[in-house]
C-alpha cells in the first residue's frame, strides 16, 4: 500500500489528435514503465481498430512511479481517455475516478470543442486542471495566443501551463512536477470497510472477466469475499493488480490506488460499471454516488448474416458490453433479417465501432439496419410511446404527434469557413442559438435535430471545414416534429429493415436518393427489380434495376475446369454474403450504406 | 454403336508462339530457339508415364492446342500421334486436330502435318482485315488468311477457324458483313468468340490505363444474337456458346469437355480430369516450359498437381461444363461421368425459379437444358441451381 500524500490520480483530457495518447506514451517512458525493446507507439491503444484508426475509444490506465525533486517517490495513476464526442462516457467515468486533469492542448491549433466539453466534464467532478500545451516543436505553435484563448474561452488560469512537446519529448519531466505539486493528494482511510469503484471491465480470454477498480477506503485484498452493492453478488478475490501498463501482481491495493482485480466472475450482469465493492463480511453503509449512465441516443438493428450465427451473436454482445457499458440491446426479430439485436449506441461512430469490433474480436457477420433516434410518439388516446425502430411506428392514424429528440451542438470553426457550416446547419433544420469569436474562429452553438446529426453530419461538417471545424453536442430536449415513415419496397414488397423515419419536407428528396443509392449497391440480376420509396402507402420514388443481359464467359479455356468451378463457387460465396427478398438479392452492404445517402 | 459410350481424349500442348499477342493468357511462350528433339522426348516421356494406369481405354480425340502447334516439325507431331497410337487402340473414327495460325510458314507445313496424321485443322484467323488484325497484335494479314483457309480446305478432311468479335471500336453492321464475308469461306465448324480482356495481358493493362475501351456491353449483346441468328440461318447453328458447326460436325475433342469425359493432359499446363478405380482425378501440369522439362526429366511426367475431385466438386464440373451445350445434360450421361444422378447436384428451389423464369428448359426424358435466355446469363443461372 502507499501513502496517500505519495499517489496522484490524473486523467489526460484533449480534443481529438491534440496528442494525448502520445503524451502518454512519453510519460510511461520517462518514468520507465517499459523498457524501449517493448515500446510501441501509442502504447495504450491496444485495440487493433484504434491504432488503425488513430484514435482512442477506450479509457485506459497505468501505474507510474515517479521519484520527483523532493527526491520522494510517487505513484502516478494516469488514464488516457477518448477525445470523440460518442464516448463521452468514458471520459466522465475515468474523471470519476481522479482527482485532477492533464489538458493537453495543440499549441498550434488551439481550443476546440472537445477541448471545452471535456474541460467543463472535469471541473464539474471538482478536478484540479493542469493546461499543457502540446506540439510546442511546431513552427505554428503560438503558446502566448494559446494562453489567452485559455483563459478567455474556458475562462481558467493558464499562466503555468506547461508548454511540451509530446513528440521529441520536450519538458515531459515539468509535466510530472507539475503534477506532484498541483494536484491533491486523493483522501481516504484504510481502516474502514472496503470501498471501491467499478471504473471498468472486460473480458479476457485468459483471465476471464477483468474489473478496474478505484479505491476510496479499505484495502482489497488476495482471497477477499467481495460484495457487488448494487448487482448483489459475491465473488473471492483470486488477482490483485496494477498495469504498468503490463498487468503486475500486488498483495493489496489501498485508498487512492487503482488497479486490477479478478475473481472468477462469469455473469455479465454482476459488474455494472459505477457500481461500489465492498467486503462481503464487513460491507460499507452506503455506497459511493455512481455514474450518471448516458442514454444511447442512436439504434439500429443488427443481425447476423448467418442466421445460424444467433447465440454467438448474443454471447458476443455480452461480452462486449462488460468492456462498454454505453452500448445496449436487446432481442429483435425482422421479416427480412430474421433474428437479431435492437442495439443502442451513444453515437454514430460509437455504432460502427461496436459493429466492427463484433465483426473482428467475434469473427462475426453482420447486417446493420438503419440507425434511428427515439421518437416520443404521442397517441390519440393520449398515450405516449416510445419508438426506437421504424418499423414500430403506429398506424399513422393513432397518432397525434410526433416528437423527436433535439441537441445542442458547439462548433468552433476558422473564419473562412463559418458559412459553408452556419448553411450545413440550416440545412439539417438548425437554429442558431449563439455565435461568437475567439480569436479569429467563430464559436456557434446551434441547436439540431439529432436525426439530421446521426447518419453524416460530422463528416459533412469536416468537409465544408477542411477538417478545421470542431464539434461536441450533448441531447437537449424533445420537440414536436413532423416526421413521416419512408418506407423501401423491393418488387412491391416492404423491406422493413430499409424503412426510416424522414422530415417530410425531406421525404420526397430522401426517398429519391435512397432509391438510386440502392439501384447503384444492389447488382443486376437474371430479373428486373423495382425500388420504390413510399409514405403511407403513397409511392414517391422509383427506380428499376435492369435483368442481366450476359454474363457467360464466352471463351473455352481448353482443359482448365478448376478455374470456372472456383469462379463458380467464388459466385455462390458472394450470394451467400445477401439477403434474398423473393427473387431479389440485396448485399449486406446495401442495408447501411443506402441510408448514408442525402442529395448534397 | 459406341456413340454414347463416354470418350477418351488426348491433349497435348505446344507451348511456343512467334509472337505474344496482346489479349492471350494462354500458357505460350517465345523463345529464340527450341530444343525440337529434347522437346519431342520429353513429351513422349510424360505421354508414356501418365498412360500406364489407362491402356484399357480407347483414345477417340487428340488435339495439339497452343501457343501455336503448328510451328512443330512434323515429325514431332507424327512421333506423339505414333505413340498415342502405339500405347491405346485408336477409335475407328478417331478424331486428330491441330490448332494452326494462318501464317505463311506455317501452312507451308500442312501437308506434312496431314502425312503426320493430322485429320482436322482449327485455325487462329481472328479477323478477315487487315486494321483488326494489326489491332490484335496477329502476325498475319487478312489475305494470309485467306489463304491459309484455302489451304486447309483442300489439304484436311475437316477443317474450322476462329474469330473474335466485340473488338473495341467495332460496328454491329461491319461484324455482320465479316461474319459473311467468312461464312463464304467456312466449311462445316467456326468458333465464334466475344473479345475477353483477361487479367495479366497487355490489353487488360491498357483498358486499366484507359488507352483502350472495350466495346460496350449493349453492341456486344446485339452481336452475339446477329451472330447466332447469321449462323442458324446459314446452316451453322451453335452446339454451344461460341462454337458452331453442321449436325454431326462438332468438335468430338471439345464435346468430351463439355461433357465431362475423360481426357489426359500432355505437355506444359495442360490439364487433365481421368477417372481411375471410380475417383475422378484432375491433373495439371507445370506451366512454364523450362519447369515443365526438369519435371518430366526428374520424375517422368511434367505434374505440377493431382488431385481428387470429391463427387461434389465433379458435379458442379459437370454442371457447368454440360449447360454449355446447346443440347444440354442428358441425365443417364451426367452420372455416368461424374457418379452423381443429376437431381442430386441441383438445387431445387433454384431449379424451379430457373425453369418458372425462362432461363433453364426440362425435356420429358429429363434433359435439362439452358434456353437462349438462360445460356447468356450461365453463370449466374449456375450460382442459382448448383449445390
Ligand atoms: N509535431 C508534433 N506532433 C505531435 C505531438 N504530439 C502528438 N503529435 C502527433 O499528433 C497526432 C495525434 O496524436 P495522438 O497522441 O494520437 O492524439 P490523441 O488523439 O489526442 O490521442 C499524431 O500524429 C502524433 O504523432 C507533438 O508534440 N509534436
Ligand atoms: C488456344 S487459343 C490460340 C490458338 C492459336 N495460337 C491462335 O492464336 O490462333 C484459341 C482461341 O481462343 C481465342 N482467344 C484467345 N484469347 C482470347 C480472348 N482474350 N478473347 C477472346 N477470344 C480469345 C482465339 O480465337 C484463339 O484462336
Ligand atoms: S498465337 Fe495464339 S497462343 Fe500464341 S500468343 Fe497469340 S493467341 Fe496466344
Ligand atoms: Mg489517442
Amino acid at each position: 500500500m502507499t501513502d496517500l500524500d505519495r499517489i496522484r490520480n490524473f486523467a489526460i483530457i484533449a480534443h481529438i489528435d491534440h496528442g494525448k495518447s502520445t503524451l502518454a506514451d512519453r510519460l510511461i517512458q520517462f518514468c520507465g514503465g517499459v523498457d524501449q525493446r517493448e515500446f510501441r507507439d501509442q502504447m495504450l491503444d491496444s485495440m487493433d481498430i484504434e491504432r488503425e484508426r488513430g484514435i482512442t475509444i477506450k479509457a485506459q490506465t497505468v501505474r507510474l512511479a515517479y521519484r520527483a525533486q523532493d527526491g520522494k517517490d510517487y505513484v502516478l495513476n494516469l488514464m488516457d481517455t477518448p477525445g470523440h464526442v460518442d464516448f463521452a462516457y468514458e471520459v466522465s467515468r475515468s474523471l470519476a475516478a481522479c482527482e485532477g486533469s492533464i489538458l493537453v492542448v495543440d499549441a498550434s491549433q488551439g481550443v476546440e470543442a472537445q477541448t471545452l466539453a471535456n474541460v467543463y466534464q472535469a471541473i464539474d467532478n471538482g478536478h484540479e486542471i493542469v493546461p499543457v500545451l502540446n506540439k510546442i516543436d511546431l513552427p505554428a505553435a503560438d503558446p502566448g495566443r494559446v494562453k489567452q484563448q485559455i483563459e478567455d474561452v474556458i475562462g481558467i488560469d493558464a499562466s503555468g501551463a506547461v508548454e511540451v512537446s509530446a513528440k521529441t519529448g520536450l519538458n515531459i519531466g515539468a509535466v510530472l512536477e507539475a503534477l506532484v505539486q498541483r494536484l491533491p493528494a486523493p483522501v481516504g482511510d484504510a481502516a474502514a470497510p472496503l470501498k471501491a469503484l467499478l471504473v471498468d471491465s472486460w473480458y479476457d480470454p485468459y483471465l476471464g472477466v477483468v474489473v478496474l477498480v478505484r479505491i476510496r477506503d479499505g484495502r482489497l485484498v488476495r482471497g477477499q469475499k467481495i460484495r457487488m452493492m448494487a448487482a448483489g453478488a459475491t465473488y473471492e478475490v483470486d488477482r490483485v493488480g496494477v498495469f504498468t501498463p503490463k498487468p503486475k501482481d500486488m498483495a493489496a491495493l489501498g485508498p487512492g490506488e487503482m488497479g486490477f482485480i479478478t475473481a472468477g466472475i462469469k455473469a455479465v450482469a454482476d459488474v455494472k460499471v459505477g457500481d461500489t465493492i465492498t467486503e462481503e463480511r464487513r460491507p460499507a453503509a452506503e455506497p459511493l454516488p455512481g455514474f450518471k449512465p448516458s442514454l444511447p441516443v442512436v439504434f439500429c438493428g443488427l443481425f447476423p448474416t448467418d442466421t445460424a450465427d444467433f447465440e454467438h451473436l448474443r454471447e458476443s454482445l455480452a461480452k462486449l458490453r462488460l468492456n462498454d457499458a454505453s452500448f445496449v440491446y436487446e432481442p429483435e426479430s425482422s421479416a427480412a433479417l430474421g433474428f437479431g439485436f435492437r442495439c443502442g449506441f451513444l453515437g454514430l461512430l460509437h455504432l460502427e465501432i461496436i459493429q466492427e469490433r463484433l465483426e473482428r474480436e467475434f469473427d462475426l457477420d453482420l447486417i446493420a439496419t438503419a440507425p434511428s433516434v427515439v421518437y416520443k410518439v404521442h397517441l390519440t388516446n393520449g398515450e405516449v410511446v416510445d419508438v426506437y425502430n421504424p418499423v414500430d411506428m403506429p398506424d399513422p392514424v393513432r397518432v397525434d404527434h410526433i416528437e423527436e429528440p433535439w441537441i445542442k451542438a458547439t462548433i468552433f470553426v476558422p473564419d473562412e469557413y463559418l458559412g459553408a457550416v452556419l448553411k450545413l446547419c440550416e440545412d439539417r433544420r438548425g437554429r442558431q442559438d449563439q455565435l461568437t469569436y475567439a480569436g479569429t474562429r467563430a464559436m456557434l452553438v446551434y441547436r439540431l435535430p439529432l436525426a439530421e446529426v446521426v447518419f453524416d453530419f460530422y463528416d459533412r461538417l469536416k468537409s465544408v471545414s477542411r477538417g478545421y471545424a470542431s464539434f461536441d453536442y450533448a441531447v437537449d430536449s424533445y420537440e414536436e416534429g413532423d416526421v413521416v415513415k419512408l418506407a423501401i419496397l423491393v418488387n412491391a414488397e416492404p423491406v422493413d429493415a430499409l424503412s426510416i423515419m424522414v422530415h417530410r419536407a425531406e421525404a420526397e428528396s430522401r426517398g429519391r436518393v435512397l432509391c438510386v443509392k440502392l439501384k447503384e449497391l444492389i447488382p443486376q440480376q437474371l430479373f428486373k427489380i423495382a425500388i420504390q420509396a413510399a409514405i403511407g402507402g403513397r409511392i414517391i420514388a422509383r427506380e428499376t434495376v435492369s435483368a442481366l443481359r450476359k454474363d457467360v464467359t464466352a471463351k473455352c479455356y481448353g482443359g482448365d475446369i478448376s478455374r470456372k468451378r472456383k469462379l463458380l463457387e467464388k459466385q455462390k460465396e458472394g450470394k451467400k454474403r445477401m439477403r434474398q427478398f423473393g427473387k431479389v438479392d440485396i448485399p449486406q452492404s446495401a442495408f447501411f450504406a443506402a441510408l448514408k445517402a442525402r442529395e448534397n | 454403336m459406341t456413340a454414347d459410350a463416354p470418350g477418351f481424349g488426348v491433349y497435348v500442348h505446344w507451348p511456343f508462339c512467334v509472337s505474344k499477342c496482346p489479349y492471350c493468357d494462354f500458357n505460350s511462350h517465345v523463345r529464340s530457339t527450341i530444343d525440337e528433339t529434347g522437346w519431342r522426348d520429353a513429351l513422349l516421356r510424360d505421354l508414356e508415364t501418365q498412360a500406364r494406369p489407362f491402356a484399357d481405354r480407347r483414345v477417340t480425340s487428340v488435339f495439339f492446342g497452343g501457343g501455336t502447334p503448328s510451328l512443330m516439325a512434323p515429325a514431332t507431331v507424327a512421333a506423339v500421334i505414333d505413340r498415342i497410337a502405339a500405347l491405346w487402340p485408336l477409335a475407328p473414327d478417331v478424331e486428330i486436330t491441330l490448332e494452326a495460325n494462318p501464317n505463311s510458314a506455317e501452312v507451308a507445313r500442312f501437308r506434312d502435318l496431314r502425312a503426320a496424321g493430322i485429320g482436322r485443322v482449327s485455325i487462329g484467323v481472328q479477323a478477315l482485315d487487315d486494321d483488326a488484325l494489326r489491332l490484335l497484335g496477329r502476325a498475319h494479314g487478312g489475305d494470309e488468311a485467306r489463304r491459309a483457309i484455302a489451304a486447309a480446305a483442300a489439304i484436311f478432311d475437316r477443317f474450322s477457324f476462329d474469330l473474335i468479335y466485340a473488338r473495341p471500336g467495332q460496328g454491329l453492321d461491319a461484324w455482320t458483313r465479316e461474319l459473311g464475308a467468312a461464312l463464304a469461306l467456312a466449311g462445316e465448324h467456326l468458333s465464334v468468340y466475344q473479345l475477353t480482356f483477361e487479367p495479366g495481358t497487355r490489353f487488360e493493362q491498357l483498358r486499366r490505363r484507359g488507352d483502350i475501351v472495350p466495346l460496350d456491353d449493349e453492341t456486344a449483346d446485339a452481336m452475339f444474337d446477329a451472330t447466332r441468328a447469321i449462323l442458324d440461318a446459314h446452316g451453322l447453328p451453335a452446339y454451344e456458346i461460341s462454337n458452331h458447326a453442321r449436325p454431326g460436325a462438332a468438335s468430338r475433342h471439345n464435346l468430351g469437355y463439355w461433357r465431362y469425359e475423360d481426357y489426359l493432359g500432355v505437355g506444359p499446363g495442360a490439364h487433365g480430369r481421368l477417372t481411375l478405380g471410380g475417383v475422378k482425378y484432375a491433373t495439371r501440369a507445370e506451366r512454364a516450359p523450362e519447369t515443365w522439362m526438369a519435371q518430366v526429366a526428374a520424375a517422368g511426367e511434367g505434374m505440377a498437381a493431382r488431385d481428387v475431385v470429391a463427387p461434389a466438386d465433379a458435379a458442379r464440373e459437370a454442371l457447368l461444363m454440360g449447360l454449355r451445350l446447346t443440347a444440354g445434360i442428358s441425365p443417364p450421361r451426367f452420372q455416368r461421368v461424374c457418379g452423381t444422378p443429376l437431381d442430386a447436384a441441383l438445387d431445387p428451389r433454384g431449379l424451379a425459379r430457373m425453369i418458372e423464369g425462362g432461363f433453364l428448359r426440362r425435356d420429358a426424358d429429363g434433359t435439362l437444358v439452358a434456353t437462349p435466355a438462360g445460356l447468356r446469363v450461365l453463370d449466374a443461372v449456375l450460382v442459382e441451381i448448383a449445390r
